[in-house]
């Protein structure tokens, strides 16, 4: 059973449909990507996820339920617009909305100082919110989102702000949240960071899915046919390669539709070339979205 | 716990750790106490080692030379006003009066000092009063009637009840000061701690705590729990008020006196009072937590919150002005009606007049049915505009989105 099933919502603001017939279904043990432009719908379409709005038509279902009250204690929500009570404490912050979530308070106690051991800001626990830096908040919302250990994860622009560091640090434990077989939903515009963490993606534009599915399997529906090589020697003519271009110290070569990269690969060793590195090429998720986005506008 | 005693008990000790709260609960115990401090040592000076002055007094009229003792004062009689004003400038007396040749006609009488007054004593004033009218007797009428004409009556005005017995309620102005006190008390709490609910609101939509806690209780629990967490550090601000007031009119009652001797706190008093302060509370705070979604900030909710105090404050002000001798007149039955007028109008009127029970009962059936429109508005509030950050929305968009959603 999927952890999370959207069905057919949509969501019109005035004359403006924000989110128009969108469906997917998240399992456990994945890491989702949400994915679109700014004011494609991901954020409605995540707040219609948590009830915090209606959708016009279509249902949510968490673990097989409807959305209410109770299947919230089962979701940690990251909102993109990050809030915490400036005045509390990190470890009341960190108890009060667990307990909100239905944690018992000592259980809660216990885990908030597991967690801030984990990331180092355990000796900051009983500093006010107001007083942490920028980049300890970040952390402190984010560890406010998985207090509680809920089944299902939605992380909504998790590593905005964040330097290389902490980011890696969350990273982390959202492989090992994912490793654990809780779902997670990550909400972000960054391309190379879905590429690098999700197993599947939706992208949406305009309130539209343009792109659903296995992100491997996406990728390899829009490669165009090309082998990236590195290599030492000389390149000779290679029969079947329609174009060659060189970047980044690495030379692309484009086939034609008759010729597969095992062939080209034999020639390049019958030409004596050594060859260093040899990969079917795969455009970067970012240029299938450029490209994906361009052709829905 | 259940989801809703945690953000009650959240609240509340946000709440009540607050520097203003904490200022503004025990100010009026402290003002109280220290006026009445304040007057204990006043009087002490006044009445410890002052000066007592000595009086003198040239009688050119003749016949003024009896009763020359009253009370603490004596009068020192002087044959020329040339003799009194050598007594006066050696500081032998502090000062005399001229009791005229024709005195009897003119009723004139000139007093001298060396000392800037604000106005004579009223000690020396009753004194010499008293003075002349036992010497102008003397001899006239016995000595019962002499002092009846000093003090012709000590009139004393007796309410009776519809069964011709003596009201416990017996009016007058000492009646009025306590629920007139109590009225405003009662406001001031309701301003106070839905203020704090309305500036809580306010930050939690500016620092985006709105949507995280969203998305773990429903704006149901969500309002409930603010509303009757804050409501209990009013409940406590009012207890403490109300505590000290209960002390503070003993202590004026017996230290004061006069007017204020009269000053009691009924059961029923106190029982309206808190009837009305729930309620009264309740619908106040239903009606900010809306203006509090709806408002993008905790300015923008404020100024939309000052429009609403009106109501709450103005049944004093129409009572006092226009009603006072007329209280059960219509309009004052339409603001006991009113819910947002209903708790001033309530206690000014009780203490002007009695309030007919079926109007009171209306008057809390009303409340009750307001509290509950107030929630069903407030909750579909919460749930339309906590989380529109940005432009506060004007009032058309306000009822179209509420009609949409």
């Amino acid at each position: 059973m999927p952890f999370i099933e959207v069905n057919h919502i949509s969501k019109t603001y005035g004359d403006r449909a924000v989110v128009n017939d969108v469906s997917f279904d998240v399992n456990g043990g994945e890491i989702f990507g949400l994915i679109g432009p700014n004011g494609a719908g991901k954020t409605t379409t995540i707040r219609i996820m948590m009830d915090l709005i209606k959708p016009d038509s279509g249902e949510v279902l968490v673990l097989g339920r409807r959305l209410g009250e109770a299947v919230k204690d089962d979701i940690g929500y990251l909102p993109e617009e990050r809030g915490l009570y400036l005045n509390l404490t990190v470890v009341e912050s960190l108890t009060y909305f667990a307990s909100l979530k239905g944690m018992e308070i000592h259980r809660a106690a216990t885990r908030a100082d597991e967690l801030l051991a984990r990331v180092d800001l355990l000796p900051h626990k009983q500093k006010k919110i107001k007083e942490l830096s920028r980049g300890m908040g970040q952390f402190v919302q984010f560890l406010v989102t998985i207090i509680h250990e809920p089944k299902l994860i939605i992380l909504d622009e998790p590593f905005a702000n964040l330097d290389p560091v902490n980011t890696q640090v969350i990273k982390d434990m959202v492989f090992e949240m994912r490793n654990q077989g809780r779902a997670i939903i990550l909400s972000t515009h960054r391309m190379n960071e879905v590429e690098e963490l999700c197993d599947r993606i939706l992208m949406i534009n305009e309130g539209h899915t343009v792109l659903y599915g296995d992100l491997a399997e996406i990728k390899s529906r829009y490669r165009n046919n090309s082998v990236l090589l590195e290599f030492e020697g000389e390149l000779g003519q290679v029969s079947g390669v329609i174009k060659r271009q060189d970047h980044d110290g690495r030379t692309e070569l484009f086939l034609d539709s008759e010729t597969t990269p095992q062939q080209v690969l034999a020639q390049l060793l019958g030409q004596g070339v050594t060859v260093n590195r040899f990969e079917v090429a795969t455009p970067p998720l970012h240029d299938i979205f450029l490209q994906v986005v361009g052709e829905h506008q | 716990m259940n989801k809703t005693l945690l953000i009650v008990r959240h609240e509340f000790l946000n709440l009540v750790k607050r520097k203003g709260f904490i200022i503004w609960l025990v100010a009026f115990p402290v003002i109280g106490f220290s006026a009445i401090g304040i007057y204990m040592i006043v009087q002490g000076i006044g009445t410890g080692d002052r000066d007592i002055p000595i009086i003198g007094y040239v009688d050119e009229f003749g016949g003024f030379s009896e009763y020359t003792t009253q009370g603490e004062l004596v009068f020192i009689s002087f044959d020329t006003i040339e003799e009194a004003t050598d007594a006066l400038l050696a500081e032998e007396i502090d000062e005399y009066f001229v009791i005229p040749a024709d005195y009897l006609v003119r009723g004139v009488v000139d007093r001298y000092v060396l000392e800037k007054e604000l106005d004579i004593p009223s000690e020396t004033r009753s004194a010499m009063i008293s003075f002349l009218q036992s010497n102008l007797l003397e001899g006239q009428t016995s000595l019962e009637i002499t002092e009846r004409v000093k003090s012709p009556m000590l009139l004393s005005s007796i309410r009776l009840d519809e069964s011709g017995n003596y009201a416990e309620d017996q009016g007058g102005v000492a009646s009025f000061i306590v629920p007139t006190i109590f009225a405003f008390l009662l406001v001031m709490a309701i301003a106070s701690s839905s203020g704090y609910l309305l500036q809580g609101l306010g930050e939690e939509k500016e620092n985006r705590v709105m949507e995280v806690l969203l998305s773990s209780v429903s704006p149901q629990q969500l309002l409930t729990g603010k509303v009757l967490g804050l409501g209990a550090g009013g409940l406590l601000q009012v207890l403490v008020w109300l505590g000290s007031l209960t002390i503070l009119s003993q202590l004026a009652s017996n230290i004061i006196g006069g007017v204020l001797a009269g000053i009691q706190l009924s059961g029923n008093i106190l029982l309206l009072g808190m009837v009305y302060f729930i309620l009264g509370y309740l619908l106040f705070a239903v009606i900010q937590a809306g203006m509090g979604a709806v408002g993008a900030n905790a300015k923008d909710s404020q100024q939309m919150v000052v429009a609403l105090m009106l109501p709450a404050i103005l049944p004093f002000y129409i009572f006092i002005f226009f009603l006072r001798d007329n209280p059960d007149h219509v309009v004052g039955t339409v603001l006991t009606l009113i819910p947002v007028t209903a708790p001033m109008s309530v206690f000014v009127r009780l203490g002007l007049s009695e309030i007919p029970l079926w109007e009171l009962l209306v008057s809390i059936g009303l409340m009750i049915a307001g509290i509950v429109g107030g929630i069903f508005l407030a909750a579909k509030a919460f749930r339309v505009f906590l989380l529109m950050y940005g432009k506060t929305p004007g009032p058309r968009e306000i009822i179209r989105y509420l009609r949409e959603s």
